[in-house]
């Protein structure tokens, strides 16, 4: 059953791949030559520094079609979605089946690389983790694919489209059931690239490569520092097999290494290189900068990838690594410092965007510096309840935020957008729904994660403790306002651009489904699900999964009452500011800006950091490279290797070829010199013979 | 004095040297090269022949006549070209005859 | 004895102090009448060592022919002989140690050459004694050495072919004879008759008309 609920996705993807080959090939067997319009507000992202982010930014999620669909479309669409739909429903079974049944499985698929030491297998492990992960992963991503049958449907490239999706599916499969480090890995670089291909699907847009690229090398950093960390675990254990090393992880504790000269501590060493890996690909704080720009791929991508089921991969690797995590509480410190800076910081920074994606691509940042935050209070459960709940709301946030910019025509800036509400009375209605979630109002799946959450960090022992509390309580505030300013903005007011407004209309069935799905999912993702994450059934249910702190629970159960309230009062505190800003008094947000126009720019400009970036980076790298390229490769490599060869040698023979003058007298007089040489030394040299 | 082989034979070393002499001491003109190159023939055939009187061998003077055949023809190609090429250059001093520098 | 030895010493003399001449006369036509007396020289020293049909020969062809060929082609080429160039003197230094280089050499070997003890029995053609040396050279040359006779006869006529092809060209205004064309000539080319009134005479046009 798991290699079916691993393999389907698989299988998907290589047909769908297939279609696609074979379809492009018959559309235009000489060879691709569309022409995308790729000047809609094209401008290459990556640090430009905007002042006012006019009409260019809100990257448009659209393109002419200006060729027919592929062929097969319609079948690429059902042959990636059909199995999936049948893995997510295995991969219930298996939840229940693992979680309450306790079958912890591994299943083991192929050996694969044996080579002295280093012995590493292809197999499944299948426990509740792994389960809770396989539910998410599936569920999240077979809505997505039937969301996009939708979405995409005047896409002229479907099959290439569903076929990277499948392809994504079976990586993070492939990433959650890993046995060992090095499968770990090859799903985290899987993901890494399906996301490459994915943001920069509609590769003619110079925006969208642009934000492709940096998507994968800002990955690339982080991946640098996991297999550094893998690197370090192998080095102490002598294994990358995450039985074996979870078995030897105690007996690694107080041991030290050398590390560039200093002595550090083994496994806070190793943590915290793992850890760089998740802040790369959960975009925290400093490696962060890829992921408001990969919204420039197509929202289904953004709702599967850059919301539940990619960033969460650096959560997810946390948790397995819990045991190890455990006995290094330096860098559980590490984690949670991150985990709240980063959940404040893209709350700032959520506050001002105009684009709407964007919003919630922020949104998404925050919320999985909580999860980070969680993790290093050593509540991992807690941490994955939120994975849990947050990839449905934010899934369902993603895809409504689809929806109306479907409905909007491809339009994203949401100063275009107002009273849309009549126009998409559904759409608005789950968006609500996935608001409340998000903010954490009472009942909904997020009020029970993200709360537990800030109990944690209350009570934990991480000499970050009280910082993350903080962080996490003043952004709780932030995220409340900033998510009730898309909705007042999105579907209150008056429209400010009556073209679009008059042309709005509901999404089709396809998109509208899986909305409800998720938001029914939102809603009831939370209540049911309490006990086993956060509450007295977390052992019996994680058993070895998880190796908690042994008692935060505990402790987040007798917590103050007012602490466990205040969540709550900075979401109601949220909801009235943006309320007042957007309905009340709208001339507000527009004075106060003015008013302090450095604060401003600042948050607008995300705090400044691709322009940061590209001081200490780029420039640098491109010097470098354009240095030895020019004086390095051309200078000294080609001059003194071929063009000096070639060089000198028409040197040399422009000098021998002065001695032919054309006079017969030198000529003759050359050769006689010859002779009287070889004369003399034919009777000299000889011996006198 | 019995005149003997060497006696003969520094004479044809002399002349031998004094045409290679004449080939890139003059500056006059192309005519004085050929003369030169007779006188260089001449020394060879005196030597042959020298040879052959003292070694009693008949052979040398066949080979001196044969020798004689060649320069003769020679001396006739190479005025042919000397023409030629006065006809197209209008010139045959020495300095003058440059076309093949490259 | 002595007198071969003096007229051996009148002889190389006169043909190395002519020959320096030959190099250093200003005068082309005097370089040839130098050569030319280097030559009769030469002749007379092969006389001296008795190869007389040899020495004929010299007179024959190189005096007869190759000098007076010489002198045509000079007298031929209008050449300005008064202009001397300059360059003798800046190249003698460097020729005299070349030219001494191999005349050292030359005479060195001269002094001390040994004739090899087996040279006597690798004689190829012997000389007969009693017969003249144009008889003995015939004796040889068309039996043994056949072969090299008529290679010389090629050399000869490809020479002769080559000197012709070189330097022949049809001048425009000459007139030339060609066989085949008049032995080609009929009577209408060659005839028109003509209708002349008496006391009349051919008109010019009809004249020119002819000529053409």
């Amino acid at each position: 059953m798991y290699q079916a609920i691993v393999f389907l996705p698989l299988l998907g993807a290589i047909l769908a791949a297939l279609i696609s080959l074979f379809g492009a090939h018959a559309r235009n067997p000489s060879g691709d030559t569309v022409e995308h319009h790729d000047d809609h507000g094209a401008h290459a992202h990556a640090a430009v520094a905007h002042d006012d982010h006019g009409h260019d930014d809100h990257g448009h999620d659209d393109h002419h079609v200006s060729e027919p669909a592929a062929q097969g479309s319609r079948a690429a669409e059902f042959i990636t979605t059909g199995p999936l739909f049948v893995s997510a429903a295995l991969s219930w079974f298996a939840l229940v089946d693992v979680g309450f049944l306790k079958h912890d499985a591994r299943v083991a698929v192929l050996p694969w690389i044996q080579s002295g030491d280093l012995q590493v297998a292809w197999s499944l492990h299948i426990d509740t983790l792994t389960a809770v992960m396989l539910v998410v992963v599936n569920t999240i991503s077979s809505l997505v694919h039937l969301y996009s049958i939708g979405y995409m449907d005047e896409d002229p490239h479907r099959p290439r489209f569903f076929a990277y999706l499948s392809m994504f599916t079976f990586f993070m499969l492939m990433l959650v059931t890993a046995d060992n480090l090095v499968q770990m890995f090859f799903g985290w670089e899987g993901v890494g690239l399906a996301s490459y291909l994915l943001v920069g699907f509609w590769y003619q847009k110079p925006s969208a490569y642009a934000a492709a690229i940096k998507a994968f090398v800002v990955n690339r950093v982080g991946d640098f520092g996991f297999l550094l960390g893998i690197f370090t675990v192998f080095m102490l254990v002598g294994s990358v097999d995450l039985e074996t090393i979870f078995h030897a992880a105690p007996g690694l504790t107080g041991k030290t290494v050398n590390f560039l000269g200093w002595k550090v501590d083994a496994l806070t060493l190793a943590c915290c290189l793992l850890f760089m890996g998740a802040m790369g690909k959960s975009a925290q704080f400093l490696l962060h900068t890829w992921l408001p720009d990969a919204m420039e791929g197509p929202t289904p991508v953004s709702a599967l990838i850059h919301a539940a089921t990619m960033v969460t991969a650096g959560v997810f690797m946390v948790a397995r690594l819990s045991p190890l995590f455990e006995l290094a509480p330096n860098a559980q410190a590490v984690v949670m410092f991150f985990g709240a800076t980063t959940a404040f910081f893209a709350a700032t920074v959520g506050l001002v965007q105009n684009d709407i994606k964007r919003v919630v691509a922020y949104s998404t940042c925050s919320q999985l510096g909580y999860m980070f935050v969680a993790m290093g209070a050593g509540a991992y459960s807690v941490g994955m309840f939120h994975l849990f709940t947050h990839a449905f709301f934010k899934a369902l946030l993603f895809l409504g935020s689809g929806s109306v910019i479907y409905a909007m025509h491809h339009e994203q800036d949401m100063r275009m957008m107002g009273g849309l509400k009549d126009r998409i009375p559904y759409t608005y209605f789950v968006m609500v729904i996935g608001t409340l979630a998000l903010t954490g109002f009472p009942l909904t799946a997020g009020y029970f994660s993200k709360d537990a959450i800030i109990e944690s960090a209350y009570v934990s022992h991480n000499p970050f403790a009280y910082y993350g509390f903080l962080m996490t309580v003043v952004a709780a505030g932030l995220t409340s306002f900033y998510s009730w300013r898309l909705i007042f903005k999105t579907f209150h007011g008056e429209p400010h651009d009556q073209a679009h407004y008059e042309a709005a209309h509901e999404s089709p069935i396809w998109m509208l489904v899986p909305i409800g799905i998720l938001a029914v999912g939102s809603i009831l993702a939370g209540y049911p699900f309490k006990e086993l994450f956060a509450g007295h059934a977390v052992e019996d249910f994680f058993r070895e999964s998880l190796k908690m702190h042994p008692h935060i629970i505990e402790e987040m159960h007798h917590i103050n009452p007012v602490i466990a309230f205040l969540p709550t009062a900075m979401m109601v505190g949220g909801f009235l500011v943006a309320w007042l800003f957007y309905i009340r008094r709208p001339y507000l947000p527009e004075e106060l800006a003015s008013q302090q126009p450095l604060l401003y720019q600042f948050l607008l400009n995300k705090w400044y950091f691709d322009e940061l970036y590209d001081l200490i980076f780029t420039r640098p790298a491109k010097w470098i490279g354009y240095q030895l390229w020019k004086k390095g490769d051309g200078f000294i490599i080609d001059g003194f290797g071929p063009d000096g060869v070639s060089a000198r040698v028409l040197d040399i023979t422009r000098n021998v070829v002065k001695i032919q003058t054309g006079y017969l007298y030198h000529y003759a007089f050359a050769m006689l010199i010859g002779v009287a040489g070889l004369i003399t030394w034919f009777m000299f040299g000889y011996g006198g013979q | 004095m019995t005149i003997g082989l060497g006696h003969y034979l520094s004479v044809a070393a002399i002349l031998f040297t004094l045409g290679i002499l004449g080939i890139f001491l003059n500056r006059k003109n192309i005519i004085v090269i050929l003369m030169s190159i007779e006188l260089i023939l001449l020394a060879v055939n005196i030597n042959l022949v020298a040879f052959s009187t003292f070694l009693g061998d008949i052979v040398g003077q066949v080979f001196a006549l044969l020798v004689l055949t060649v320069a003769a023809a020679e001396a006739a190609i190479g005025l042919a070209v000397l023409v030629v090429y006065f006809r197209n250059r209008g010139s045959i001093a020495v300095e003058d005859v440059n076309l093949m520098k490259g | 004895m002595i007198l071969p030895a003096l007229f051996f010493y009148l002889f190389a003399g006169i043909c190395v102090a002519s020959a320096v001449m030959v190099v250093v006369s200003r005068n082309p036509v005097h370089s040839v009448l130098f050569l030319i007396l280097a030559f009769v020289n030469a002749s007379g020293l092969f006389v001296l060592m008795g190869a007389e049909f040899l020495a004929m020969m010299l007179i024959v062809v190189y005096v007869g022919a190759v000098a007076v060929l010489f002198l045509f082609v000079i007298m031929m080429l209008d050449v300005d002989f008064t202009q001397l160039r300059e360059g003798f003197i800046e190249y003698l230094p460097v020729g005299l140690v070349i030219g001494g280089i191999f005349m050292f050499e030359l005479l060195l070997i001269v002094g001390a050459w040994i004739i090899q003890p087996g040279t006597a029995k690798t004689i190829t053609a012997a000389i007969p004694a009693n017969v003249s040396n144009t008889e003995a050279l015939g004796l040889v040359l068309y039996t043994k050495y056949i072969h090299y006779f008529q290679l010389a006869g090629m050399v000869l006529l490809v020479a002769m072919i080559g000197a012709i092809v070189l330097t022949l060209r049809h001048k425009a205004n000459v007139k030339r004879q060609n066989i085949n064309v008049q032995n080609a000539r009929t009577p209408e080319l060659a005839m028109s008759v003509r209708k002349v009134a008496s006391g009349q005479g051919l008109q010019d046009a009809d004249a020119a008309e002819w000529v053409k």
